[in-house]
């Protein structure tokens, strides 16, 4: 048996991961039977198509945005492409380059047999899984030479808007000690049916994530990571419209974290939920074989809802995220799930509230490296305050022993970071870090005291409500506003357009090769 | 820096409060004492600390000090300063824009409502363009409100529609026009670039095409608009920091009851 600080009871969280399991199959047999647009554009990426058309339209777009429009999509690309290399001899960017100067009709081709379609498409397919698993080698590679951060590792945001700006305030931010860069998206991104190509200067309170973004950023941090003795990991957002499309763009540049989670989406940017079910998958299948750490979004059901009232939503979404993952052939060690220290600071015994729920995070989740989230509802701009906001963040953070610390910036809720602000944040992290290292092997908790009560009490409530959602189906709950007090309609947000039911022909070969079978 | 312990400057300045001629106050009247942080694209060297000095100096600070400096990255270095200002301000002869209307509360506002107008007020709000922050529009419109203020939506005399986040100022304006609002709140979070100006005029823009600027009460909210910046694009009024749900809500109120009933 797991040994409990909190005197939590594992036979109740064995029986919220059993909910959580049914929930999650619930949802994957829903998902296993259609395909959305963003799918079908990553089969191309991963088939070696990529570039843009005469007016700016990424020629996977280009490609499935036909097949759509002939009513062919559930047929899948990797049919019809197949098909046509076979027929023409063409390769699948040729094709895609015909199809965008009108020269030819993918569906209109004689069709060939199953044999010679998967036989033409095999060199394709091998090519991008060697490339993914070389990317997953390099990253072992420097682990294994340089070594890395000790944990919780020291993740920190650039949004420059300009990528070559961003190279220089995440290199700075690496010799101060980060252990993490994530590039911030431009505001919107989330939203595009489509990943802009190129290298890009000009965003909205962040940089947009385009392949050839990733590759700057990434060959910045081997040089830092070199330099400084330590790799330091890029994270970006597969989250939005493009869940598996850039999931595939990170595989295939390096990426090593990515936020990647439906329920943000649907919750926070109005995604439809069938469509970012159906794309989370496929994202989730990409970055497990990838290795790339997940980042779930459950620290912002906290900005929208009571922070204290709504810990059970965390606990309950974080069980649920983890066996959605697990259906993905993600394993615990990529699991960044997460949760936040949100809770309004004039709270009496906030702090051990917050310790409570941190404490019992870990503990239910052992081998997760858990992402948490700093306070950004109650900072105020006064720097001042905002710096013991964040100390007492971080001090729980090292207590609890968190996975990701994503460090609270003292000018959070003014601007995107100075290079100043970052500097003072990882100061802060890392004074905290070394003077408390380890007081969580020191310290235990009182029996029955208010932190041991706390986590109980979260954890009852969570299974609570994990067996109303496994009664009532995760979409049916997220039309009542189960999580974050946000209500979403079952056909309502953006997306929905995008997907459409298997046909027969239909084929993806990657998800069995990318969760363990053959190649 | 130790020399900073305890201040050894002499006192000679009149230390009495003059409202025409106000400056920073550290610990003494008229001492001007500020500090500021900032960080200069140089390494960190003797040249640098002078540098950041004779900044100070330009920016127009007496005795400037730096007190603490750290090369963030090669080429960056980060200053704290102290400084005495030089400037004052005549504050007797300030004015600043206000939203006039007398502040409510949740059930004074109902009350008045429903003796004056005598029906719900309809309200449509979002955060529009491509802004994804929906934390200041939920703060003012939904059931729970923010920091103890019920949002509009839990207001009797109310009928709140709260679109969210990502609105295009084309669908904003369809709401409005369906649902015959008689007020609209837009939210703006990120102004990165001034977008949230673009987008502002924007609607004033649209909804004046329309013909529908005057039929609407139109109020902007946002951690970086003012009452007076609200007035300059266009709108009736502006809603920053520290405003919540009751402060929007009555000025809603008597505003229509004006329009309705002169």
């Amino acid at each position: 048996m797991q040994l409990s600080k909190l005197g939590l009871d594992f036979e109740k969280v064995n029986k919220a991961r059993q909910y959580a399991s049914g929930i999650a199959a619930d949802v994957q047999n829903f998902v296993g039977t259609y395909t959305t647009v963003a799918v079908e554009r990553t089969l191309c990426r991963l088939l070696g198509i990529d570039g843009i058309d005469a007016n700016e339209v990424p020629l996977p777009n280009v490609v499935v945005d036909d097949l759509k429009l002939k009513g062919m999509l559930g047929e899948g690309v990797m049919f019809y492409i197949g098909n046509a290399m076979v027929e023409t001899g063409l390769t699948p960017q040729q094709i895609a380059q015909q199809i965008a100067d009108s020269q030819l009709d993918i569906t209109r081709l004689p069709i060939h047999t199953t044999d010679q379609i998967d036989l033409a498409l095999q060199p394709y397919i091998s090519q991008s899984i060697a490339r993914i698993k070389s990317n997953r080698q390099r990253r072992e590679n420097y682990i294994n030479t340089i070594g890395e951060g000790a944990k919780p590792y020291i993740y920190v945001i650039v949004a420059t808007g300009n990528i070559y700006e961003d190279v220089v305030q995440a290199q700075a931010a690496a010799r101060q000690g980060a252990d993490i860069i994530a590039v911030i998206r431009t505001t919107g991104q989330s939203l595009l049916d489509y990943v802009p190509f190129g290298a890009t200067t000009e965003g909205f309170g962040g940089t947009y994530a385009t392949q050839e973004n990733f590759r700057i950023m990434r060959k910045a941090l081997d040089e830092v990571s070199t330099e400084v003795g330590r790799y330091i990991r890029l994270c970006n957002y597969c989250s939005g419209l493009c869940m598996p499309e850039i999931a595939v763009m990170g595989a295939l540049e390096g990426l090593d974290v990515m936020l990647n989670d439906a329920l943000y989406g649907i919750l926070f940017r109005d995604i439809n939920m069938q469509r970012t079910m159906i794309d989370q998958y496929f994202s989730r299948v990409i970055n497990g074989f990838a290795g790339v750490i997940i980042n779930t979004g459950e620290d912002n059901y906290l900005t929208t809802a009571d922070a204290y009232e709504e810990a059970r939503t965390v606990l309950a979404s974080d069980l649920i995220n983890e066996q959605l993952a697990l259906l993905a052939g993600i394993p615990e060690e990529q699991m960044g799930l997460g949760h936040a220290f949100e809770m309004h600071p004039d709270m009496e015994n906030g702090f051990l509230y917050e310790l409570a729920q941190a404490q019992m995070t870990r503990e239910i989740f052992p081998k997760a490296p858990l992402k948490y989230m700093p306070p950004t509802k109650f900072m105020t701009g006064n720097i001042f305050k905002g710096q013991i906001q964040n100390a007492l963040f971080n001090q729980i953070s090292i207590w609890t022993g968190q996975g990701l610390q994503l460090l609270g910036m003292i000018t959070e809720a003014v601007h995107t970071p100075f290079m100043s602000d970052r500097y003072l944040a990882i100061e802060n992290a890392r004074y905290i870090f070394n003077n408390m290292k380890d007081i969580g092997n020191e310290m235990e908790f009182k029996k029955d005291g208010i932190v041991c009560k706390r986590a109980n009490q979260v954890l009852d409530e969570a299974l609570e409500i994990l067996g109303k959602i496994s009664h009532e189906g995760l979409f049916s709950s997220l039309e009542k506003g189960m999580f974050g007090d946000v209500k979403r309609p079952r056909n309502g947000g953006k997306g929905l357009a995008g997907v459409v039911e298997k046909g027969k022909n239909y084929q993806n070969p990657f998800i069995a090769i990318m969760k363990g079978g053959k190649e | 820096m130790s020399g900073g312990l305890y201040s050894m400057e002499r006192n000679d300045f009149d230390q009495t409060l003059d409202l025409t001629k106000i400056k920073p106050y550290g610990d003494t009247m008229n001492d001007g004492k500020t500090q500021i942080s900032f960080t200069l694209p140089v390494p960190c060297n003797d040249e640098s600390i002078e540098a950041a000095k004779l900044l100070m100096k330009k920016m127009g600070f007496e005795n400037p000090q730096v007190v603490f400096y750290k090369e963030l990255t090669p080429g960056f270095t980060f200053f704290n300063c102290y400084g005495s200002c030089t400037h004052t301000i005549d504050f007797t002869s300030i004015h600043v824009p206000k939203v006039d209307s007398t502040v409510w509360d949740m059930d004074e506002t109902d009350t008045f409502i429903r003796e004056h107008i005598a029906r719900k007020i309809v309200v449509v709000g979002a955060s529009t363009g491509t802004d994804a922050h929906t934390v200041g529009i939920d703060a003012i419109m939904n059931m729970k409100g923010y920091a103890g203020h019920y949002g509009i939506e839990r207001y009797e005399m109310f009928e709140a529609l709260n679109m969210g986040s990502q609105v295009p100022n084309e669908e904003f304006i369809a709401k409005a026009i369906e649902m015959k609002a008689d007020a609209l709140l837009v939210s703006q979070t990120v102004t990165q670039k001034d977008v949230h100006i673009q987008n502002l005029t924007e609607l004033v823009e649209m909804l004046e095409a329309e013909g529908l600027r005057s039929k609407v009460i139109l109020i902007c909210g946002g951690p970086r608009i003012s009452h007076e910046l609200a007035k300059e694009l266009g709108y009736d009024a502006g809603f920053s920091m520290n405003s919540y749900a009751n402060h929007v809500a009555s000025y809603i109120a008597q505003e229509l009851n004006k329009r309705l009933n002169g």
